[in-house]
């Protein structure tokens, strides 16, 4: 074996370095934008944790050998998945390898003079000769200082560049893609996120057990919540007296905050502000108000008890649950705020306003098991252990009676879902937003190109260059010309 | 007062329909008359008679073509505004109104390119797409004019929206244009245009102009994006959900972008540039039926 055949070793450093090339080379950045592009459409097909889990869980009962896959391969989270986040990452460390050095070499080429004039100008494009006086260069000095052309002056020449603001637009667009993702980073370490369900005449006080659900980021701590209250007043929703759809909601609130008590109104679109954090009013629903007597007679339950809404006329859902009589019992209802007359069985509702509410239910005896320390939606009722007595319907001021005791419906007071969401990112990605638009803006529609002009033995000679065969630079030499003239 | 607008609106978009087709029907004309059979057979050419075409002698249907396509344009802007002062709100509310506003956004993108490129050859395909998305909307899609949902009632959605539609005329528009220059490569190759295509320029104009068109409109589009997300954190409490909608928007950014660093940092041009700038179309417009007609998430509201 002779030694001229040996393959040097790469050294760690050298392997490094050709990685580090490879990754910031141009081909990679392109082949890491289209994967994010493909990576990205799967959570749209795929019902997705943070947009829909219920459609998740449905998954998981209608088909969970197919669900198991999904979630070995994270397609419930796609854009928190491992493989998706490696590939936004990886384009962003490309990103900024390939923009970083890029605006440095940008920034000493805009300190530096524009190139020296080519000796040879006959073989550029608009190049033209003609006869000129002494003053041609002067002349043509002015005209690049008016139109901020910058100037390299030699003996018998003059080199002019302009477009700079090309560059400076690509690379801004570029490092202000970097705050975009910092500002997203930011709000989901440092913010938080949560929803309350609260009745009209009630109070959101905003502390932890205060919600229904909290998330809060990964650095937040649940003392930073802003200390407010919310008492909601009214809320009045609008429909459609054809369609049925919404037309507006809006919710009055008496506010404490500071010390001050003011009032003020919620709409969607229109949210509170206590700083960063913003109040939203993002659904709305039906409690209600009931009062359940069990068979001494005694008051076991008095109040508002929140249905959740099943569709657009508002038709909900809740249970009662009245650990506290003897015995216990439980409701397994449906609201309707506008009952169908049209006969047939189950509870239909045909307009979302209190028209001629009702309240339907099926009653169950036995332990309903709060205390067993398994999770419970308040919604619904585990009936598997419990007995079934009675079945009945009771209309605002009405009572039902049933050999254990009775249920009489006082009245129905809405409820609105308000969203408490502080996220301290977004200013940073609003303002990386709008400096993306601007530097995409001057790098797409920005032309860089220079302009030279020689005295020679006969008069001047001129020519151009327009870089990335930007279109309009003969109009501009022709301009040019024309002040070289003195016409 | 306010189905009195609705009907009128209707009547604009029929009207406006009808001329499209005369449009249509002109353009068909333009290129199948502007065909000349030959009086005497070459013989240099192993007596094989060789069409010619010669559109000045269908001058007249060109022009006739073109006044319609702009008639069409104004009849339809005039039905989309009709349609905004019976629902007195801007019309975009369900995706009937999407679809007459597209179709108005894509036949302005056609008519704003022809007075700075010869274009006309794209006539005949414009009028029948503009004629099958009308038929489609007002046939399929029809939906009563009926008041916003609240989450709609926002400056946003005038902002956001335009932004988005205009940006999708241009698209389709580049859409187009790469799909002519796929087209005509195949025949290219072989060395031979078929007659009736002798008008549409040469593969390197149309490859220019489909990268102009993207590049111009780009930003837009990236606004149109930013400015829902300004919107969406007023009304939905997040400037960024990855619902459906906001999925397929980033997916069309990403894709142009992909393009626009393809064509000129990697230098691609020609049958690569235009494949890509078609699957970066396509992303936009599956956005617009899948998620309008088959998704779910918060950019679908009742009945389409």
């Amino acid at each position: 074996m002779s030694r001229d055949l040996e393959i040097p070793e790469l050294g760690f450093v050298a392997l490094l370095r050709y990685a580090w090339r490879q990754l910031t080379s141009m081909r990679t950045a392109l082949i890491l934008l289209m994967l994010m592009a493909v990576a990205a459409i799967p959570g749209s097909l795929i019902p997705q944790r943070i947009t829909n889990p219920i459609a998740v869980r449905d998954v998981f009962i209608t088909n969970p050998g197919l669900a198991k896959w999904y979630e070995r391969f994270s397609l419930f989270d796609v854009y928190g998945s491992p493989w998706f986040s490696a590939i936004y990452i990886l384009l962003f460390i490309s990103l900024i390898g390939c923009v970083l050095p890029r605006s440095v070499e940008h920034y000493r080429a805009m300190r530096a003079q524009p190139p020296a004039t080519p000796r040879n100008l006959a073989r550029l494009e608009h190049y033209q000769a003609f006869a000129s006086d002494l003053g041609a260069l002067n002349r043509a000095e002015q005209w690049f200082k008016e139109h901020r052309f910058r100037v390299r002056v030699e003996n018998d020449s003059l080199s002019a560049e302009k477009g700079y603001l090309r560059e400076t637009g690509n690379l801004l667009f570029h490092l202000s893609l970097i705050l975009i993702l910092v500002g997203v980073s930011f709000g989901s370490l440092f913010g938080m996120r949560g929803e309350a369900i609260v009745n009209v005449g009630e109070r959101f006080i905003n502390i932890p057990t205060s919600y229904d659900s909290l998330s809060l980021g990964k650095l937040t701590s649940d003392k930073s919540l802003p200390a407010f209250e919310i008492h909601v007043d009214k809320f009045v929703a609008q429909y459609d007296p054809v369609t049925n759809a919404p037309k507006d909601y809006t919710a009055w609130v008496t506010i404490t905050n500071d010390g001050k008590t003011y009032k003020k109104r919620i709409k969607v679109n229109h949210p509170l502000t206590f700083g960063n954090t913003r109040v939203y009013l993002q659904a709305n629903g039906y409690s209600p108000v009931v009062t359940v007597r069990d068979s001494k007679g005694f008051v076991a339950l008095q109040g508002p008890v929140p249905f959740l809404p099943q569709d657009g006329n508002l038709r909900s859902i809740g249970a009662i649950k009245v650990p506290d009589a003897d015995p216990p019992v439980g409701f397994v209802g449906s609201f309707v705020p506008t009952n169908s007359r049209a006969g047939g069985q189950g509870a239909i509702s045909i307009f979302p306003e209190l028209l001629d509410p009702k309240l339907l239910f099926s009653i169950w005896k036995g332990e309903l098991g709060l205390d067993s320390g398994i999770p419970q939606s308040v919604y619904r009722i585990d009936t598997s252990s419990l007995t079934k007595i009675g079945l009945g319907s009771v209309k605002p001021g009405e009572t039902f009676t049933y050999p254990e005791g009775s249920i009489t419906l006082e009245t129905v007071v809405p409820w609105v879902n308000l969203q408490i969401v502080d996220d301290p990112g977004k200013t940073y990605a609003l303002f990386g937003g709008i400096v993306a638009i601007l530097g995409l803006l001057s790098s797409l529609y920005g032309r860089r190109r220079r302009i030279w002009i020689r005295t020679t033995s006969t008069g001047v000679e001129v020519a151009g260059l327009a870089k990335n065969g930007a279109p309009g630079l003969e109009v501009e030499v022709d301009r040019f010309i024309e002040r070289v003239k003195g016409e | 007062m306010q189905t009195t607008w609705a009907y009128i609106s209707n009547y604009f978009v029929y009207s406006a329909m009808a001329v499209f087709t005369i449009s249509f029907i002109s353009h068909a004309f333009e290129t199948a008359f502007a065909v000349r059979a030959p009086e005497v057979a070459d013989a240099t050419q192993g007596n094989l008679l060789l069409k010619t075409l010669d559109y000045k002698r269908t001058e007249k249907a060109a022009r006739i073509a073109t006044a319609m396509m702009i008639l069409g344009f104004i009849l339809l802007l005039a039905g989309v505004i009709a349609r905004g002062i019976s629902a007195k709100h801007v019309p975009w509310g369900n995706m009937y109104e999407f679809s007459i506003t597209g179709a108005l956004a894509f036949t302005g993108a056609y008519l704003m390119a022809l007075r700075k490129y010869d274009l006309r050859w794209l006539g005949l395909f414009v009028s029948i797409s503009v004629l099958l998305t009308l038929g489609t909307a007002i046939t399929l899609l029809y939906r009563n004019s009926a008041p916003l949902v609240p989450a709609l009632k926002s400056t946003w959605l005038v902002i956001h929206v335009v932004a988005a539609i205009i940006s999708g005329g241009v698209f389709l528009l580049a859409n187009v244009v790469a799909g002519a220059y796929l087209y005509l490569e195949r025949f290219e190759e072989i060395d031979q245009r078929p007659i009736w295509l002798q008008r549409v320029p040469s593969l390197e104009v149309l490859d220019q102009l489909s990268y102009r068109l993207v590049a111009f409109v780009f930003p837009l589009w990236t606004f149109a994006v930013i400015a829902g997300a300004i919107w969406a954190e007023s009304a939905w409490g997040r400037y960024w959900g990855w619902d459906p909608k906001e999925t397929w928007a980033f997916i069309t950014w990403v894709a142009y972008a992909a393009y626009l660093h393809a064509r000129v940092t990697v230098g691609w041009r020609g049958r690569r540039a235009a494949w890509l700038c078609i699957f970066a179309g396509s992303t936009f417009l599956f956005n617009y039926v899948y998620v309008n007609v088959w998704g779910t998430g918060k950019h679908t509201y009742s009945g389409l």
